[in-house]
């Protein structure tokens, strides 16, 4: 089965976030007082595996060993199948 | 025996750190990202740069190289390794050391000379010095805030904070740690550049104690 596979990397709460403090402070520049600002990183990929619990146990791996540090972020991964007949 | 100087494509200290070896009076050598035996060496630098283009995070991607299996063989065999600015971060991705290197306080990148405290002189990188001893050392980074999540304290007590900024904190670190080494002292992360303190004319020879320190002991 083909799986689309997409990955959400965020800091974990309570980290300080400076991407996210430097935009909130350009919006507010631009007039737009906005507060609690995060940003987050999203990888999409396709994979092929038997079934979902499987691809799913490598993308965790993925996560662990590469795509994120545990230290700092959390992430949370959707799987979904991909649609053959489109 | 010579000391390794570690390669990865985006690596860009590693022709300062093979001179600075050099100046320290020791025999260094270039090893490619793919090398997964390192038992020719005495010891191990990981140079400064901008790995695999700090894809994804500062040193992510280099942490899974054939390389770093060598330099978890080396560690075992109690070889001293020094990973410098890009290879410190390395050193917190693959975890040798406690903590990380992340995207500074405020998020530009610093390149300026600093003062740094050494806060122990039991690493073979920092023996050279007195303790509590200022030195004079330029960083540059854009990642270079000390995170842990184990307590300071307790690394405080281990001995494991080795450098820590004096006067100013450039980059948010907690208590302004910006060299961090494993338990036993042989395993040494820094942000700041050694290499570009080992000769007076480029303002400070400070940075050749830490080769010089690491050539005494292999």
């Amino acid at each position: 089965m083909m799986y689309n596979v997409k990955v959400d990397v965020s800091l974990k709460e309570g980290m300080l976030n400076p991407e996210a403090s430097t935009i909130e402070r350009s919006l507010a520049l631009l007039g737009y007082e906005v507060k609690e600002t995060k940003t987050s990183e999203t990888i999409t990929f396709e994979m092929e595996d038997e079934n979902e619990n499987s691809a799913r146990e490598k993308v965790d791996d993925m996560c662990q060993k590469l795509l994120c540090n545990p230290i700092i972020h959390n992430y949370e991964i959707t799987i979904e199948e991909v649609d053959c007949k489109n | 025996m010579a000391i390794g100087i570690i390669r990865f494509p985006g690596s860009n200290c590693d022709r300062d750190v093979y001179k600075a070896i050099e100046l320290a009076g020791g025999e260094a050598e270039y090893i490619w990202w793919n090398n997964e035996d390192l038992t020719n060496y005495d010891g191990i630098v990981i140079p400064g740069g901008f790995s695999y283009g700090d894809y994804l995070r500062a040193g992510a991607i280099a942490s899974n190289t054939p390389v770093i299996n060598g330099v978890k063989a080396l560690v075992k065999e109690e070889k001293p390794v020094l990973g410098i600015c890009n290879g410190a971060q390395i050193l917190g991705e693959i975890g040798l050391v406690p903590g990380l290197f992340i995207t500074n306080e405020v998020p530009k990148f610093n390149c300026e000379w600093v003062d740094l405290k050494v806060s122990t002189n039991r690493t073979p990188f920092t023996k050279n010095f007195d303790k509590n001893q200022t030195i004079k050392v330029p960083i540059a980074h854009g990642e270079g805030r000390f995170y842990s999540q184990e307590d300071i304290d307790t690394l405080k007590d281990q001995e494991q904070i080795v450098l820590q900024f004096e006067g100013k904190n450039p980059n948010g670190s907690i208590e302004g740690v910006t060299a961090i080494c494993d338990e036993s002292g042989l395993v040494c992360a820094m942000m700041p550049h050694p290499e570009r303190a080992s000769e007076k004319i480029l303002g400070s020879n400070d940075g050749l104690e830490f080769f010089k320190g690491m050539l005494d002991i292999i």
